[in-house]
């Protein structure tokens, strides 16, 4: 209480200081000028009585800083503390320059990886209330979270009434018109109240209207913020204008706010309301849509959970063949949006947390074994009058001060690191994860700065301090006096280091582990050959070639030409790429067994004949298709084995017939070949049953192409896009990317490879820094017993046995360290094992591997000192001292 | 030059706080009413009196306002709060107990 109190008042004493100043002097002046007139009555002149009277009130200023003292802060003897703390470092540049780069990349790193969870988890999304937003699915066993069917839709948006709205979003694509030729455009189409349903108003114009998304409604668009920069040269004027896309002119309505990012369709330019159901949208079987909805006050996202999933049994009974099995997925939108990243970020804080953990524990021991070495100093400026507490503060501020120093490099390399991440992240993925714009240097990755700061100096100041408070300081100024306090140092230095190899220890486990999980997902079976294959996107024009003979004549004209191609070998289109995803599924029913409505969820992907050879697939059985079988010749398809393994075991599937729910005689189809599993979905994701049509009998307009070359892939693909271009200019075109790059660029991919290559580094700075901290202790504990070590090799110790006598000491850091780590590292595996592929928490490879890099550098590290301790020369080292 | 006799280290505090029990007084009123009761035995110095009457304020033990004195001049005059007449009587009771103290071990000595 007294103690607020006498704080409150210095306070204000030093906010008015010069109040305080001219009350002090006023007072003091008073007192004079009462004694003076004492003097005078008394009988004194005048004069002699005022200079009396000065000599007997003394030295005015004196009396002054001592009142000030009083009241002051000790600011001055810390202004004292700091140019010498200043002095110190600048004497001994090699030491602050170590702890301030060590401080700076722990906290360099830590921000860095802070920006990223802080934009992705903390921040809230740009919407209205973001916290009441769902993302609304269907739902199947075999995919969690199912595109909605329009009629369900329909169905769900009628009869919920946990939603104040629901909406339905789904990815389109336009050809636009540019100065440079025809340009595909991603774009989305969204149902009336998409953007009212975020709460996003446009900047310009406006939104769509209720009933602007009914089928022959008005053809309108609205503008991402991008697209009206780099499109329209961001003129006010474009609403009301029109554009063409694909062949029809939209009227600009709106321009969304710069801030507007919608994740799941974080690349589309355009934004159009549903408008006429495309084929799929009129079929309650087919699902190609998106929900996003907005939960009614007081609802939570478990009871819109159950009323979605009491709908959609509702119509599961009303419509049993198409809605069968077809239960309902509702979660929160930021779920949905970051849900992935969310693991990885966390797991890579706590890794950037643990490096920062030993580049404080790693300065702290240089401190100490500076403290070490002014022992001396200490004792004298003791012996001098310092108090122990000035003492304990002038290390208190050189630790504050490095910090300091180490928290602002901290910060340039935080930014930096923030730049360099973000530009890694391929421009296709990027797009899917608007929150990388928030990334960077803000208030919020200031105040973390701050925070981590103030605990690293906390744990700066804690050590030394507690180092003297321990110390006798007269042992100080004993000539031989350094046996204990040595021990202390000794002990508390290598509990220490036991800290740190432990958490490197850490670290590498769980680079090791995450390493592991990598190459096998690099090394997963995918069925084909990704080296010398180049890919590219085509957009083919509906409206120019409507008719399924001339897409198949183009798509032989498109072969044609680009076989022809210098370096190119063969070439094969298909309706999706492979090792993107399992998604185009298909129901399917086999001709002749018995059938009870179930869904048979396979993939689906439509090729030309020699799209499987150009991959390299391996054909098991039968044949794949001709060049000649095309609408007119019966139609066929090509199984993989996972779905010859599922519906025909033990059977030949060779001349089976498959067809839909209903076996409608335009469906079926006989099977002609089996293929080995070609990885159609990510490389952590099952291998699912995958059928595969010829395009000739089932054309598609969004379609890639595939072409094996000789030699170097990346030569061919200017080529490969100017002659699709030469082919017909309204082709869309764009995408174009070796096999290699497309996979490596897939989400699962490049998760893995970051968190992956993030953690390797930190578990090397953590390794290089526990080892040097090892070496740290060893070389000073032998500097030590220099002179014991004489002793004893005067006495005829072998040098052998002083190797023995360091190492051993080296080597009990080491065990402790590294059984403490691996120890801990089973807690951190367990944790992560989520985000590990085809490994194992406790994998003993990767323990092992780490014990042995870790053990063979750290006595690397101990064998330099014990050299030296072994090649002590007795004579000098008993005459040194 | 006679020396005349310091403070007993510790006092001043108390000696300050007893002479303000009695009236508000202004620094120079402290110095002249210790000196004049002690029969000019004590003397408080300038350069302890302002610190210490800092050191009281900073306590909370002791108020300040600035009034004009019978001479119509303007002066800071301290006055006696209620917790500095509470750690008056704390310390009169601690002093009194260590002159009893020493007061026992004289007399022991002499015998």
């Amino acid at each position: 209480m007294n103690f607020m109190r006498s704080y409150a008042r210095k306070l204000s004493i030093l906010f008015g200081r010069k109040r305080f100043r001219n009350e002090l002097d006023e007072e003091m002046a008073f007192h004079r000028e009462q004694v003076k007139q004492d003097l005078v009555s008394g009988g004194m002149e005048s004069e002699a009585a005022k200079y009396a009277a000065m000599r007997q009130f003394g030295n005015a200023t004196r009396i002054k800083e001592q009142s000030q003292r009083v009241v002051g802060f000790s600011a001055e003897t810390v202004g004292q503390d700091l140019r010498f703390a200043l002095r110190q470092l600048r004497k001994n540049p090699g030491f602050a320059v170590t702890a301030i780069l060590i401080l700076g990349l722990g906290i360099g790193a830590s921000v860095a990886i802070f920006g990223f969870v802080d934009a992705a988890l903390l921040q809230p999304l740009p919407y209205a209330e973001p916290s009441r937003l769902v993302a609304i699915d269907e739902s199947t066993t075999l995919f969690p979270r199912n595109n909605l069917s329009y009629p369900d839709y329909v169905d769900w948006k009628r009869l919920n009434k946990s939603l104040s709205s629901l909406d339905v979003y789904t990815g389109t694509g336009f050809r636009l018109r540019t100065a440079s030729g025809t340009e595909p455009v991603p774009a989305a189409r969204v149902s009336d109240g998409f953007f009212s349903t975020l709460g996003v108003r446009p900047m310009l114009g406006r939104g769509f209207l209720a009933g602007e998304d009914r089928p022959g409604g008005a053809k309108i668009v609205v503008l991402s913020y991008g697209t009206w920069l780099k499109r329209f040269e961001a003129r006010r004027e474009v609403v009301g204008e029109t554009v063409n896309l694909s062949g029809d002119a939209y009227t600009i309505v709106g321009v969304l706010p710069r801030e507007f990012a919608f994740a799941p369709r974080g690349n589309a330019e355009f934004w159009t309301p549903l408008l006429d159901p495309q084929e799929c949208e009129q079929r309650r079987s087919c699902h190609d849509l998106d929900g996003i909805g907005r939960l009614r006050d007081g609802v939570t996202v478990e009871t819109a959970l159950a009323e979605m999933k009491d709908i959609a049994a509702q119509l599961e009974r009303q419509y049993p063949k198409s809605n069968l099995g077809q239960g309902a997925s509702v979660m929160p939108l930021a779920q949905l949006i970051v849900g992935d990243v969310r693991p990885v970020l966390l797991l890579l804080l706590g890794g950037a947390g643990l490096l920062l953990l030993i580049a404080c524990v790693n300065v702290a021991s240089l401190l100490l074994v500076r403290s070490e070495a002014r022992r001396r100093e200490m004792a004298v400026r003791g012996a001098l009058g310092a108090t122990p507490v000035r003492l304990v503060r002038q290390f208190v501020t050189e630790g504050l001060l490095l910090v300091a120093a180490g928290s602002l490099g901290g910060v340039l390399v935080a930014g930096w690191l923030m730049v360099l991440m973000k530009g890694l992240i391929p421009k296709a993925i990027a797009d899917g994860v608007p929150f990388l714009r928030l990334v960077g240097l803000n208030a919020h990755t200031a105040v973390f700065a701050g925070g981590i700061a103030v605990l690293a100096g906390l744990m700066m100041a804690a050590t030394p301090a507690l180092r003297i408070s321990f110390q006798d300081i007269r042992g100080g100024l004993e000539e031989g006096g350094r046996t204990s306090a040595g021990r202390f140092w000794r002990r508390m230095g290598a509990s220490l280091v036991v800290v740190e190899l432990a958490l490197a220890v850490v670290l590498l486990v769980g680079a090791g582990l995450l390493g592991q999980s990598f190459y096998r997902l690099l090394h997963v079976p995918i069925g084909f050959d990704p080296e010398h294959l180049a890919a590219v996107n085509l957009i083919v024009p509906g409206n120019i070639y409507s008719k399924d003979e001339q897409k198949v004549a183009l798509y032989r004209e498109v072969i044609r030409r680009v076989s022809s191609l210098p370096g190119v070998q063969s070439a094969g289109l298909t309706s999706v790429l492979p090792v993107q995803c399992n998604c185009d599924t298909d129901w399917i029913r086999i001709a002749g067994r018995p059938f009870h409505g179930e869904h048979n969820e396979v993939n689906e992907r439509e090729v030309t004949p020699a799209y499987l050879a150009t991959l390299k697939a391996r054909l098991v059985r039968g044949r794949f298709f001709a060049e000649a079988e095309d609408a007119s010749k019966p139609q066929v398809l090509v199984i993989n084995q996972t779905l010859a393994r599922m519906y025909f075991p033990g059977e030949d599937p060779i001349g089976k017939m498959i067809g839909d729910d209903d076996l409608t005689s335009k469906s079926m189809r006989q099977v002609i070949g089996v293929i080995d599993d070609v990885r159609e979905g990510a490389q952590d994701a099952e291998v699912w049953p995958a059928e595969y049509y010829s395009m000739y009998q089932q054309p598609d307009s969004y379609i890639s192409l595939v072409v094996r070359t000789a030699q170097d892939e990346r030569a061919v693909l200017p080529g490969l896009v100017s002659s699709l271009r030469q082919v017909d200019p309204n082709l869309g075109v764009y995408g174009e990317e070796t096999m290699e790059q497309q996979i490596d660029a897939t989400q699962t991919a490049l998760l893995h490879r970051f968190a992956t290559w993030l953690m390797a580094g930190f578990a090397v700075i953590a390794l290089v820094l526990g080892v040097v901290g090892l070496y740290g202790v060893i070389a000073y504990s032998v500097s030590q017993r220099t002179r014991e070590i004489g002793v004893r090799i005067a006495l005829g110790a072998q040098r052998s046995s002083v190797y023995r006598l360091v190492l051993e000491e080296a080597g009990r850091l080491i065990a402790m360290g590294l059984a403490a780590g691996l120890a801990l590292s089973v807690g951190m595996a367990i944790t992560m094992s989520k985000l590990l592929f085809g490994v194992q928490a406790w994998d003993a490879e990767t323990l092992i591997g780490v014990a042995a890099v870790l053990g063979f550098s750290a006595m690397l590290a101990s064998y330099i000192p014990a050299r030296r301790a072994a090649s002590v020369n007795p004579t000098e080292a008993l005459r040194a001292e | 030059m006679a020396k005349k006799p310091d403070l007993l280290p510790g006092t001043l505090d108390m000696l300050i706080l007893k002479t303000l029990n009695r009236a508000p007084l202004h620094g120079y009123g402290i110095a002249l009413s210790i000196k004049r009761l002690s029969d000019d035995v004590l003397t408080v110095e300038e350069g302890s009196l302002y610190p210490a009457l800092q050191r009281l304020l900073l306590q909370g033990w002791v108020k300040a306002e600035w009034k004009m004195t019978e001479t119509n001049r303007r002066a800071r005059f301290y006055t006696l709060t209620a917790a500095g007449r509470k750690q008056l009587g704390i310390e009169l009771t601690q002093y009194e107990q260590m002159i009893a103290a020493i007061g026992l071990v004289l007399k022991d000595a002499e015998v």
